[in-house]
């Protein structure tokens, strides 16, 4: 059957060539519909749970996406006439910014003040206002005093303030709208900075988040990409040492990752942070495809085949492993489908498919493809392989004399290894998906030490009728929570109708400080309100805070930075705090940083429910691919380990799992598995012939364990590149992933044939009748 | 010194200006001139149209929806009276929310000068002077700002008449407002005004970025004292928020006997 096949791909390459052509194109051109998405919510499907709080929340309300830029002037001190024109300044301009709905900062903080017997509400740092020393020190001790402004707009110390943006984006093209707000917002502070050099400007908020994630996918593009094929180029010339022989790899590369890429375009998928590294990943894994092809043609032409018998018995020889390995390659990126985050699944469809299309490309255009071109047989190579075989040998045969103190010392370090999983906890911060030295995070890390945590959570308080909120014991509620809140030792601040009421209600009495508290009745309430609405400017309005017929409230509370697990527990014990205190109303949490939070955690339940699934899959490919029970169930040692070696050492590396690191058992099983199946394989082989355990592991290492060694290189490397990466979604993937493939190899080589000479003594008779 | 060469490159421009582009700069600016005379002029007699009718009450129901569609309403009285000479006077009553019956907000309007503006508040019993330039935000919460609800007067804006275009099948006259007053919240907005009986069709606000913020369209229009006519639904579209707001005049009646002492501050406490 297979031979048949063979022989028609060689007997007709130009129309091999030409059909594979077709379909490269064909797939190819989907390209055109591929689009780029950076904001966040690619992280979540449509109905996730806090995906779907937030979005309610944000059509009760008005949207909380911003731009926060805080402004610190060199001499520490925002109450100077400099800054505080510069602040007046950057707020007139940031109206400008396209999809502004609001501008909250300093100056146009809406002031209320008792004058006469009026209400004079007006902005803080008003437009013809003169800055002398006396308004100066008024300024300040209002600002410094208002909770609505302190830890918010403004430090504790009055060393940094802070402008926030609100923005209403379209959604229409969200990556161009991000962009473009980007881009008006560097403009305008490229102004600013010129004529104020003494003065540190750090942008931050959910936009500029959307944007760094696309910003950071973009660089990895620019940098990882060349880089890949960098690698790949010296890896090619030192494996196959010929010219034509790397071009026809690359071709493969190339026309792999472009019809993927083209597939995934019609399929209507787009490219993100996650899918990005498609095309890396896919090279490393091509590569080998063609490798082991390549390097058997090699060695037949080397011992004299005519070039078409050479590709014939490399053909031959390749077609089974390159097509299981590729097999279960695919079926460990799918498990990705399991994942809880679209663009994960993304990632596993695209690459799965990108394998299979290597193999396709590997065994029907590579072969076309070589006999076309002069490849050579590439010098040196004998005494490369017989230096590299003779290496195994001695590998194959210290690992048999030593192979009690290797089963046991192995096997130690193997459960020592597991044991350091327990150091590991999921967290999923967005802030910290960014490197330390990415210009989103230094903003952030700045806002956190100077200003306020980026962290925030919205609380929505509903009472059952409209009006509610105007209710004296609704208000005292809110204000019960709004001070617990500002108890707990996480909270930076907390904004709170509450605040504004008491502020009100201090107004309208003349401004006397013992009014500073709750209206006494629901009209007081009401009409406090109705007087303080009618006297805002456009955009200052409360409907961010109270929803279209009060019956809601949204209080908004910024945290310090905390880990996913801390945020939750937060989350959990306010609204405990709500159950008990304020059980008469409802009361839901949501924001983005709470997104993620909850993300983790159900993408790490998810992938663990799915690896047993994968297990079981894989390794009846194997018990399939092996016809051996026994060496398929032995075959879940190297199988398994590394990926718990690895989780191990990880825990001591870092301790921190992220939603990307979740999906790395699954994802590398595939990959690690390709290592146990030619070894077993090449075992068996020898075993069925009648050898014993110990010769077969000889004849193991000496056929297979080059190979896996060099497979091992490119892999390694290929996903050692990803840590380059500026996004650790990607980098820590990539290390963990690569750490994964180099734990396989050294259990291939020193635990499982220990394991075989252990537990694989008998004799292979059965085998050999079945 | 900067002076000497400001004026001189002023000068430079000036003869380039006189070289090149002079023919081309005329044409343009007579052009401006004229459509912000027939800009004008359609203002005018918009006015004008509007003049004369005294005074009147209506009840007045709004319906204000969000994102979602979830609705709540307002409920008020007005009464306004015409006054020659400068802006009209308005008295608007709260109903409802029941929380905020009985508030009554007085406006005085100028054309040129800051409004002067009332609000009582029952709950205190007392009455307070409202700063007006902040005028741009949301009355009652609604998509309607007060400035989109006070007097016409034709000093408050410099128009431009733009050109002819159908709204509904109406033929209108597109007048584009620049707004004189700084607080305002717009940098402009575009009215479309019928031909036949210069009616307010539709209004297309925009904000500070020069960016559509909002629309309004004014439908179901009655003829009151056989001269003025009202629309019944004024519908005002966020189209950045995508909230809206429905202004229902569900009772109109002019000549109801109102006089300036009814638009008095002092009356404020003692209404019901």
């Amino acid at each position: 059957m297979i031979q048949r096949w063979l022989q028609h791909i060689l007997a007709y390459p130009r129309l091999v060539t030409v059909l594979c052509l077709l379909l490269i194109i064909g797939s190819g051109l989907g390209i055109g519909n591929l689009y780029f998405r950076g904001d966040y919510r690619i992280f979540f499907t449509d109905d996730n749970p806090q995906l779907l709080a937030f979005e309610q929340m944000q059509q009760q309300f008005n949207k909380s996406d911003n731009i926060l830029i805080a402004i610190a002037p060199a001499d520490k001190q925002v109450f100077s006439a400099e800054t505080l024109t510069l602040v007046r300044q950057l707020t007139e301009a940031a109206w400008q910014t396209p999809y502004s709905i609001r501008v909250d900062s300093l100056s146009n903080y809406q002031h209320t003040e008792a004058i006469d017997d009026d209400l004079w509400v007006a902005d803080l740092v008003g437009d013809e206002l003169e800055l002398t020393r006396s308004e100066l020190n008024k300024i300040a001790q209002v600002a410094l005093n208002e909770p609505v402004l302190v830890k918010r707009l403004v430090s504790a110390d009055g060393a940094v303030t802070a402008i926030n943006i609100t923005l209403q984006l379209p959604e229409q093209n969200l990556q161009q709208e991000v962009k473009e707000v980007w881009q008006a917002i560097s403009g305008m502070l490229d102004t600013f900075k010129a004529s104020h050099p003494d003065t540190d400007f750090y942008v931050s908020g959910v936009v500029a988040m959307n944007y760094a994630f696309a910003y950071e996918a973009e660089n990895d593009v620019k940098t990882l990409i060349p880089v890949m094929f960098a690698a790949i180029l010296l890896m090619l010339a030192w494996l196959l040492r010929s010219v034509l022989a790397s071009l026809a790899t690359l071709v493969i590369i190339v026309v792999t990752v472009v019809s993927t890429l083209g597939l995934a375009g019609w399929a209507g998928l787009f490219l993100s942070t996650a899918t990005v590294n498609v095309p890396t990943i896919l090279m490393t894994l091509a590569v080998a495809d063609s490798v082991h092809l390549i390097a058997s043609m090699q060695f037949a032409l080397r011992r004299g085949d005519s070039r078409l018998q050479a590709i014939q018995y490399s053909l031959k020889r390749n077609i089974m492993p390159v097509f299981i390995t590729s097999a279960t390659t695919a079926i460990g990126f799918l498990t990705l489908n399991f994942s809880e985050v679209p663009i994960l699944r993304d990632l596993g469809n695209m690459t799965a498919v990108g394998v299979m299309l290597a193999c396709l490309f590997s065994l029907v255009l590579l072969p076309a493809l070589l006999l076309f071109l002069p490849v050579s047989a590439g010098q040196h190579k004998d005494s490369a392989a017989g230096s590299a075989d003779s290496t195994m040998l001695w590998l194959a045969n210290m690992v048999i004399r030593r192979q009690q103190p290797l089963f046991w010392g192995m096997s130690i370090v193997i459960i020592g290894c597991s044991a350091l999983i327990t150091l590991n906890t999921i967290n999923d911060e967005a802030v910290k998906y960014f490197a330390a030295d990415t210009e989103f995070r230094q903003a952030n890390d700045f806002l956190e030490q100077n200003l306020t945590g980026a962290t925030t959570v919205d609380f929505v308080i509903s009472g059952d009728q409209a009006s509610a909120v105007n209710q004296p014991e609704f208000l005292t509620a809110v204000a019960g929570f709004t001070e617990w809140l500002q108890r707990q030792p996480e909270v930076q601040h907390v904004n709170s109708i509450t605040d504004t009421m008491k502020r009100l209600n201090k107004n309208m009495h003349q401004d006397d400080p013992a009014y500073y508290r709750l209206p006494e009745n629901q009209q007081q309430a009401a009409q406090y309100l109705l007087m303080y609405e009618m006297s805002l400017p456009f955009g200052l309005d409360l409907n961010n805070q109270l929803n279209l017929d009060k019956s809601a409230t949204r209080v908004a509370v910024s945290l310090q930075n905390l880990g996913s697990k801390q945020l939750t527990a937060f989350e959990s014990r306010a609204l405990a705090y709500l159950a008990e205190h304020a059980s008469a109303y409802s009361a839901t949490a949501a924001s983005t940083a709470l997104m993620f939070a909850h993300i983790g955690e159900r993408n790490m339940a998810s992938m663990l429910q799915t690896l047993p699934l994968a297990l079981v899959l894989i390794s009846l490919l194997l018990v399939f691919s092996l016809r051996s029970w026994r060496l398929g169930v032995l075959s879940l040692i190297p199988n398994i380990t590394p990926a718990l070696v690895a989780f191990g050492l990880w825990g001591l590396l870092s301790g921190e799992i992220n939603l990307a690191l979740s999906v790395v058992a699954g994802m590398s099983l595939g990959i690690i598995v390709d290592d146990t199946v030619h070894f077993l394989s090449k075992y068996r082989a020898a075993r069925v012939e009648g050898q014993a355990a110990e010769q077969a592991i000889r004849y193991a290492f000496t056929t297979v364990g080059r190979a896996l060694w060099i497979t091992t290189v490119v892999l390694v490397t290929g996903f050692a590149v990803l840590m380059l990466s500026g996004f650790r979604l990607n980098s820590d993937m990539g290390m963990l992933t690569a750490l994964v493939i180099l734990v396989a190899l050294v259990i291939d080589f020193l635990y499982l044939p220990a394991c075989l000479l252990k537990f694989d003594a008998k004799e292979y008779k059965t085998d050999a009748t079945v | 010194m900067p002076q000497f060469k400001t004026s001189r490159s002023a000068i430079l421009m000036l003869a380039v200006g006189l070289l090149l582009g002079m023919p081309v700069a005329a044409d343009t600016d007579a052009e401006i001139v004229a459509s912000r005379e027939k800009g004008l002029q359609i203002a005018t007699e918009q006015k004008q149209r509007d003049t004369g009718w005294g005074d009147s009450e209506s009840n007045v129901l709004m319906v204000l929806r969000d994102a979602s569609g979830n609705e709540s309403i307002r409920r008020m009285r007005t009464l306004a009276l015409e006054v020659t000479g400068d802006g009209d006077k308005s008295l608007i009553i709260f109903d409802e929310p029941r929380d905020v019956r009985g508030s009554a907000f007085l406006s005085h309007s100028h054309p040129t000068a800051e409004d002067d503006q009332w609000l009582y508040l029952p709950a205190i019993n007392r009455t307070r002077r409202i700063a007006s330039r902040n005028k741009s935000g949301p009355f009652m919460a609604s998509e309607f700002a007060y400035e989109d609800m006070s007097s016409f007067e034709l000093a408050k804006y410099q128009f431009r008449y733009l050109r002819d275009e159908a709204v509904n099948g109406v033929m209108c006259y597109v007048i584009e407002r620049l707004p004189a007053d700084k607080f305002s919240g717009y940098s402009k907005t575009i009215a479309w005004v019928d031909k036949e009986h210069y009616r307010v069709q539709k209004i297309e606000f925009y904000d500070k970025k020069q960016s559509l913020l909002k629309t309004l369209t004014a439908s179901d229009y009655q003829l009151y004292l056989n001269k003025y006519w009202r629309p019944m639904l004024l519908r005002m579209q966020n189209h950045q928020t995508g909230k809206s707001t429905d202004l229902i005049v569900e009772e109109l009646q002019f000549n109801v006997g109102r006089s300036a002492a009814d638009f008095d501050v002092n009356v404020l406490e003692r209404l019901r």
